[in-house]
């Protein structure tokens, strides 16, 4: 239902696209911007996708890309290995997704409350490392994490490769091994699950730690997007866009559903949306109202209540 | 109400239905779980609307089209859920379904006095000024009741009133029944309880399949003929899934727990379960049937006593030990702690066996659905498919669900808590058939119930429980009725 909901969207949307693209001679251009740009988002919206699944919201996704941009400068600019430094951001990822996961599964702390703890302590995180071995928005030159962020292969952006392994990844986790039964099962009836016999607390610890994951590789990507680490304005409100790309993707916010191709596709509607007012001339201004109409739309097709009525009137017209 | 009808998108809910009210009389409304029974109440409550049919209230036809405006016709409702806000006090949910007061602002003093006064009504005399929350469900019944109650009330529906309150609250809540019936007021009562029918009740009027099957005094009709005419089999059918067979000789002892208990939640108590053999557990509603089967299964924490699966110490316990060590829990509640609503069936079912074998070890698509198809076969689960969310379906197929986990998972011990609460009589019965039949299978079983017929004809060994306490078995021929009720009520049926 949802996925033909944002099709529709797409479908009207991509027309516009289109011709405006051929007018300005750039055939491609613009769809791969949007995906370009889509990848942060998107991937963040991945993990988001798993800890609402299991009945939580993670609040701190922006705090951990802010630290792991910081830990990205300090530790490129102690001079150990690029390809290590891309392990020790992923590495500062989990332990926050850990911190988090601990709160929530271990203390039983509201999700909503114990994310916002490191939501607001991360980007402090992030200026303490800075100040500590670096100074103000220390900036930094490494060409493997740059090139996997803009860089491109076979004509196609790195980042997109990048994107793409850790949906697989992610996919394989959730699908292939009993892992999304047991998330959903959690998200769904905590006390059931756990009756069944399945480790709820365990469950619920795992989704954070992959939240953390995901949120360390976008943190890479948008880090290296600039060679600076800039945790006072990096990813803000990326928490925001995740969620709402999820919840477009057609999840529940109370839980019990993990649907990662759709999340991928809200992500891309968000981008979409932004771009495409761009695109069209519209002053930039209207942006954020227009956004909240498009997704204040899709979330209303997407209401019980508004389809029962909209059946009803349709019903009447019938007849 | 003459001639109801009502169809929604695909069913005919009621078809053509007649029921009369009298002034005085309690009228008890049964069927099966989607027989119409509830449909009938919503309409007759304003709650939806009729697509044919009059409701002729004291002779004159009367339209309305909420249940507010039902409510002001003399037509109110109790709801199965009490609809009481627990954070607030007594008088703001009083004052909440019948605000008083100008302009909009509540005056307070007046929402005291209507509250004392309606709770006189009732005699019921509590503090008003305290959270509805902190009182017992029976208590909350009863305000609800009060809330409903207005002065020119003529007829009062209660819909599942008694589902959670054990017999001394009934009884109570029973008292107040009649005391409304003296005053002229016709009472429709909703219940699975037959006893409570028969107790209660002036005449019985059955539903099935949306139309009505019968109106009778009560006195003209037996249980037996009561549960032919709701489920639409022959008596003598239903008679034999109900009646107690002899049971035959135990067979080894897989679990056995001594000075099992916990502080403040269980005495120590002894149990012991053996293949082949069904235990029953009685008791009144509190006196821990439900902490015993927890304890067993590990969800609560013991802090005494031992316990020994085929001999080997299993202490301490936890849920995923116990099913990894084959003993299955069928919880009492199966909305909050049996089954997770949002999933299909498939994977409600899939669920206990793929905890068994770990998260890595995924039970393959193909397997899941040839799983669910049988389970779903051999239970007789109304469903199109396993890929139905389990939310979707009535509550004794959710309670086939709930089973057919507990079997996936391949235990050699079920314990079954409330295996048949709130779901209808066919489903009643088949489950009692199939607990039989997992019996000669070689199971162990434990059953606890607080419809004591149920235990006396699936037990071969009943363990009673009192105040948190065992205080008896019963074994073979003395497991009856009688001997059970007497043990539950021990020194207080002695002293009257």
């Amino acid at each position: 239902m949802a996925l033909a909901i944002i099709l529709i969207i797409d479908a009207i949307i991509m027309p516009g696209f289109f011709e405006i693209r051929i007018v300005e001679g750039r055939l491609f251009g613009n769809v791969i911007d949007i995906l370009y740009r889509a990848v942060p988002t998107a991937l963040i919206a991945l993990g988001m996708a798993i800890v609402i699944g299991s009945r939580g919201i993670d609040l701190s996704v922006g705090s951990i890309v802010a630290i792991c941009g910081a830990v990205i400068a300090w530790r490129i600019n102690a001079g150990d290995p690029h390809l290590l430094v891309f392990f020790y951001a992923l590495l500062a990822g989990v332990i926050c997704g850990m911190w988090n996961g601990m709160l929530v599964a271990g203390l039983g702390i509201q999700p909503i409350i114990a994310t916002l703890i490191l939501m607001v302590a991360g980007r402090g995180i992030g200026l303490l490392i800075n100040s500590l071995y670096g100074g103000i928005n220390p900036s930094f030159e490494s060409e493997l994490l740059q090139g996997m962020s803009t860089g491109s292969v076979l004509y196609i952006p790195t980042r997109l490769f990048a994107a793409a392994a850790v949906f697989f990844g992610l996919w394989l986790l959730i699908r292939r091994t009993a892992l999304g039964l047991f998330i959903e099962a959690v998200g769904g009836n905590a006390a059931a699950s756990a009756l069944a016999g399945v480790n709820s607390r365990l469950i619920t610890f795992a989704a954070y730690v992959v939240c953390g994951f995901t949120a360390a590789f976008a943190g890479v990507i948008m880090t290296a997007d600039t060679h600076t680490s800039d945790p006072v304005s990096i990813a803000m409100f990326s928490e925001l866009d995740a969620i709402l790309a999820v919840v477009i993707g057609g999840a529940s916010l109370s839980g019990g559903r993990i649907y990662l191709g759709m999340t991928v596709i809200g992500a891309l509607v968000i981008q979409a949306l932004t771009t495409s007012i761009l695109i069209s001339g519209l002053p930039p201004e209207y942006n954020l109202i227009i956004k909240a109409l498009v997704v204040l739309f899709v979330l209303f097709l997407q209401s019980e209540n508004a389809r029962a009525t909209f059946g009803l009137m349709f019903k009447r017209d019938v007849k | 109400m003459k001639g109801i009808c009502k169809s929604f998108p695909g069913v005919v809910a009621l078809d053509d239905v007649d029921l009369t009210l009298r002034p005085g009389e309690v009228h008890a409304l049964l069927g099966e779980n989607g027989a119409g029974k509830s449909t009938l109440v919503k309409v007759l409550t304003g709650a939806i609307s009729r697509d044919r049919g009059d409701i002729i209230l004291d002779g004159t036809p009367v339209e309305f089209s909420t249940t507010a405006e039902a409510a002001n016709l003399g037509i109110s409702t109790v709801f199965q859920e009490v609809n009481l806000v627990s954070a607030m006090s007594v008088t703001k949910n009083l004052a909440l379904a019948s605000q008083t007061g100008r302009f909009g602002v509540i005056s307070w003093k007046k929402a005291r006095q209507d509250a004392r006064e309606k709770l006189k009504r009732l005699d019921l005399d509590i503090d008003l000024e305290q959270p509805v929350g902190t009182f017992s469900v029976a208590i909350q019944q009863l305000i609800a009741i009060a809330s409903a109650l207005n002065d020119n009330t003529k007829v009062l529906v209660l819909d599942e009133p008694t589902a959670s309150l054990d017999a001394q609250e009934t009884r109570a809540l029973f008292d107040i029944v009649r005391e409304l019936k003296s005053r002229g007021i016709a009472v429709v009562f909703i219940t699975h309880f037959l006893e409570q029918v028969f107790e209660i009740s002036d005449r019985i009027s059955v539903l099935r399949n949306g139309q009505l099957v019968g109106t009778k005094p009560i006195d003209d009709i037996s249980r037996g003929e009561l549960i032919s005419m709701m489920i639409g089999k022959e008596l003598g059918e239903v008679e034999s899934a109900f009646s107690r067979r002899e049971g035959k000789e135990p067979g080894a002892e897989i679990v056995r727990a001594e000075g099992l208990g916990r502080r403040r939640t269980l005495q120590p108590c002894d149990i012991s379960l053996h293949k082949g053999e069904v235990v029953g557990l009685a008791g009144l509603l509190g006196s821990g049937r439900t902490e015993l089967t927890k304890l067993i299964f590990g969800a609560i924490k013991n802090d005494s006593g031992t316990m020994t699966v085929n001999g080997k110490q299993q202490l301490p316990n936890t849920p995923r030990k116990s099913i990894n060590t084959g003993i299955a829990l069928c919880p009492e509640d199966r909305k909050t702690e049996g089954l997770v609503g949002e999933l299909t069936i498939r994977e409600n079912i899939v669920l206990s066996m793929q905890a068994k074998k770990g998260w890595l070890r995924k039970v393959p698509f193909k397997e899941q659905q040839k799983l669910a198809a049988e389970m779903i076969k051999a239970m007789d689960i109304a469903t199109p498919d396993a890929e139905k969310q389990v939310r979707q379906l009535s509550g004794g197929n959710q309670q086939k669900v709930v089973l057919a986990r507990a079997l996936a998972s391949k235990p050699d011990v079920m314990l079954l808590d409330e295996p048949t609460r709130g779901i209808d009589v066919g489903a009643h019965a088949e489950i009692i058939v199939l607990i039989r039949k997992l019996c000669e299978e070689g199971l162990a079983l434990l059953v606890a119930s607080s419809e004591i017929n149920e235990i006396v004809a699936v037990a071969d060994r009943v363990v009673i429980l009192r105040d948190r306490s065992k205080v008896g078995e019963l074994v073979g021929q003395d497991v009856t009725r009688d001997a059970i009720i007497e043990t539950i009520a021990g020194e207080d049926v002695a002293d009257s």
